[in-house]
C-alpha cells in the first residue's frame, strides 16, 4: 500500500529559512539544505522549499537553492514561489527540482497549469491553494493569492476541481485560517477538497501537536500532511509523527 | 563507462548523482555515438511516453539503444525509461479514432505488451488515487514476495521506494518486482541478464534506492 507522506515545509527568504529554526546539532540553523538533510535522515517522505520573497533578483538564489539540493538530498522535493511561466518552471527543473509548485500564477493564469503539465508531466505540478472560511458558510471556502493578502472570491472546492481537470498532479492546502494557530488542520476543507478530485491532496496549515497529523489523515482524507514549525523548532521528529500515525492504522513509512 | 540517455525532457541531475555515488563514471549525452560506444546505458523518466518515443525517435537514439540493449549492454530504464521498453505506450497518443487502428507510439519493443493506465478501483470497487505518487512497497514476483534478480541484492522484500507515475507496465513472466496501489502492477522488469527497468525512482529512493543504482552499477562494470 502507499504510505501516507510526512512533509516538512521550508520558507525561504534570500536564500536562508525563516519562520523559527531552533533544530538541535545544526550547524547553521538557517541554512535550508542543511535543514532538508537532516529531515532526508530523518525519513521524511519529501521536503518542500516555498521561496516567500519570489521576486525576480532573488530566483538566482532559489534556482542554487534547488540544484544543491539536487546533489545532496536522496528523496524528492518541490520548490514553490514566484512562477509566472513555464520558462520559469523550466529553469527550476532544470536546476534538478523535481516538482514545482504554482499558486497565485495559477489563479490569474490557469492555462499556465495546463502548459506546464504539458512541457513537464502532471507529477511535476503541484496546485497550492490559500484557503479561508467563509463567514457565516461552514461550508465555504475562499481562495486567497499574494501570499494570503488577496481575496479573489473563487470557490477553493471549484479551483480545485479545475486545477485537476487543467493538468495538475497533487493539490497543496493550505488553511488561512489555521495556518500558525497550532489547533490542528481544517478537516472539514480538507475532506472537501480531497472528496472533489482524485489526485493527492497534501494538507497544511494549523499543525501543533502530533496527534493532529493523524486527524488530517483520518479525518481529513488527505494523502500527505505538512508541517513547518514542530519540525523546525525540534518540538517533534518526523520519527516521532510517523510512530503515532502507524499507531493510528495508518501506512508509513518508517 | 555509463551513458545517462538525455531525450531533452528535463532533469537529469539526480540520476547522474545517483550512478556517480553509486561508484560509476557517467556521461549524459543525447548523442546516438556516443550512446554507441557505452559500456552501460540508463534511461531516465520524464515526461509522457509518446513525446518522449518521438524525441527519442527525431534524435536517431531508438534503433541504437534498441541494438545494444540486444547485446547485452547492462541497461537501466527508470519510470518512463522502463514503459519504453515495451512495444507501445498509451500515454499522450492522440485519442482511437475507431476500434481497430491504434494511435499508440512505439517504444523500443525489447519487450512485449502496451503501457496503460493504471486502474483505479480494486476488485472490491474502492477508489485509489491516480497518479500514484508516494513510497510505497515492493515484493519479489513469486508467492513469498522474496527478489531473484541479482538488481535487487540486499533489499528486503517490502522495502519502500519512491513512485511518481500515472500509467503501468503490463505483466508477464520478464517481471522481478511487483507493488499494489489499486492492483498488483509491475514495478521493476528484466530482459535478459542486465537489461532492467524499474518504475519507481531509485535516485529519490533513500537508501534502499543508492542500494539498487549501487547493484546496477557493479553488473555494468562486471560484464
Amino acid at each position: 500500500m502507499l504510505a501516507k507522506r510526512v512533509i516538512p515545509c521550508m520558507d525561504v527568504k534570500d536564500g536562508r529559512v525563516v519562520k523559527g529554526v531552533n533544530f538541535v546539532n545544526l550547524r547553521d540553523a538557517g541554512d535550508p539544505i542543511e535543514l532538508a538533510s537532516r529531515y532526508d535522515e530523518q525519513k521524511a517522505d519529501e521536503v518542500i522549499f516555498l521561496d516567500i520573497t519570489a521576486t525576480s533578483d532573488d530566483r538566482a538564489t532559489t534556482i542554487d537553492l534547488a540544484s544543491r539540493a539536487s546533489a545532496q538530498l536522496h528523496l524528492p522535493y518541490c520548490v514553490g514561489g514566484g512562477f509566472r511561466s513555464v520558462e520559469d518552471i523550466r529553469t527550476m527543473i532544470a536546476a534538478g527540482a523535481d516538482k514545482v509548485s504554482i499558486n497565485s500564477a495559477a489563479v490569474a493564469h490557469p492555462e499556465l497549469i495546463t502548459q506546464a503539465a504539458r512541457a513537464f508531466g502532471t507529477q511535476a505540478i503541484l496546485c497550492a491553494i490559500d484557503a479561508k472560511a467563509v463567514a457565516g458558510n461552514p461550508n465555504k471556502w475562499e481562495v486567497y493569492v499574494a501570499g494570503g493578502r488577496k481575496a479573489t472570491g473563487i470557490d477553493a472546492v471549484e479551483w480545485a476541481k479545475e486545477a485537476q481537470a487543467r493538468g495538475a498532479g497533487e493539490i497543496l492546502l493550505t488553511s488561512m485560517d489555521r495556518d500558525g494557530s497550532r489547533d490542528g488542520f481544517d478537516c472539514a476543507l480538507t475532506r472537501a477538497v480531497a472528496r472533489a478530485v482524485t489526485i493527492p491532496v497534501i494538507a497544511s496549515g494549523g499543525v501543533g501537536k502530533l496527534e493532529h497529523f493523524a486527524e488530517g489523515i483520518l479525518e481529513g482524507e488527505a494523502d500527505a500532511v505538512l508541517a513547518a514549525s514542530v519540525f523546525h523548532f525540534g518540538e517533534l521528529t518526523i520519527r516521532q509523527v510517523k510512530e503515532h500515525m502507524r499507531s493510528c492504522g495508518i501506512e508509513v513509512r518508517l | 563507462m555509463i551513458v545517462v540517455v538525455d531525450y531533452h525532457k528535463g532533469n537529469l541531475l539526480s540520476v547522474e548523482r545517483g550512478l556517480v555515488a553509486a561508484g560509476a563514471a557517467v556521461r549524459v549525452s543525447d548523442d546516438p555515438a556516443v550512446i554507441a560506444s557505452a559500456d552501460a546505458i540508463v534511461l531516465p523518466g520524464v515526461g509522457a511516453f509518446a513525446d518522449a518515443a518521438h524525441t527519442m525517435e527525431q534524435l536517431g537514439q531508438r534503433e541504437i539503444i534498441r541494438a545494444r540493449i540486444e547485446q547485452g549492454v547492462p541497461f537501466l530504464g527508470i519510470c518512463l525509461g522502463m514503459h519504453l521498453m515495451f512495444e507501445e505506450g498509451s500515454e499522450g497518443a492522440p485519442q482511437e479514432d475507431d476500434e481497430v487502428s491504434s494511435n499508440n507510439a512505439r517504444g523500443l519493443a525489447v519487450l512485449p505488451g502496451v503501457v496503460d493506465l493504471m486502474p483505479c478501483t480494486d476488485a472490491a470497487g474502492q477508489f485509489f488515487k491516480i497518479p500514484h505518487v508516494g513510497w510505497n512497497r515492493v515484493y519479489g514476483p513469486n508467492q513469498q514476495g522474496t527478489f531473484e534478480s541479482p538488481l535487487f541484492a540486499g533489499i528486503e522484500p517490502g522495502e519502500y521506494f519512491y513512485f511518481t507515475h500515472s500509467y503501468a507496465a503490463p505483466t508477464g513472466p520478464f517481471v522481478i518486482g511487483q507493488t499494489q496501489h489499486a492492483q498488483f502492477f509491475p514495478s521493476a522488469v528484466q530482459y535478459g541478464p542486465c537489461a532492467f527497468g524499474v518504475q519507481f525512482h531509485p535516485e529519490k529512493s533513500s537508501d534502499a534506492g543508492a542500494c539498487l543504482l549501487k547493484n546496477f552499477v557493479n553488473l555494468a562494470q562486471a560484464s
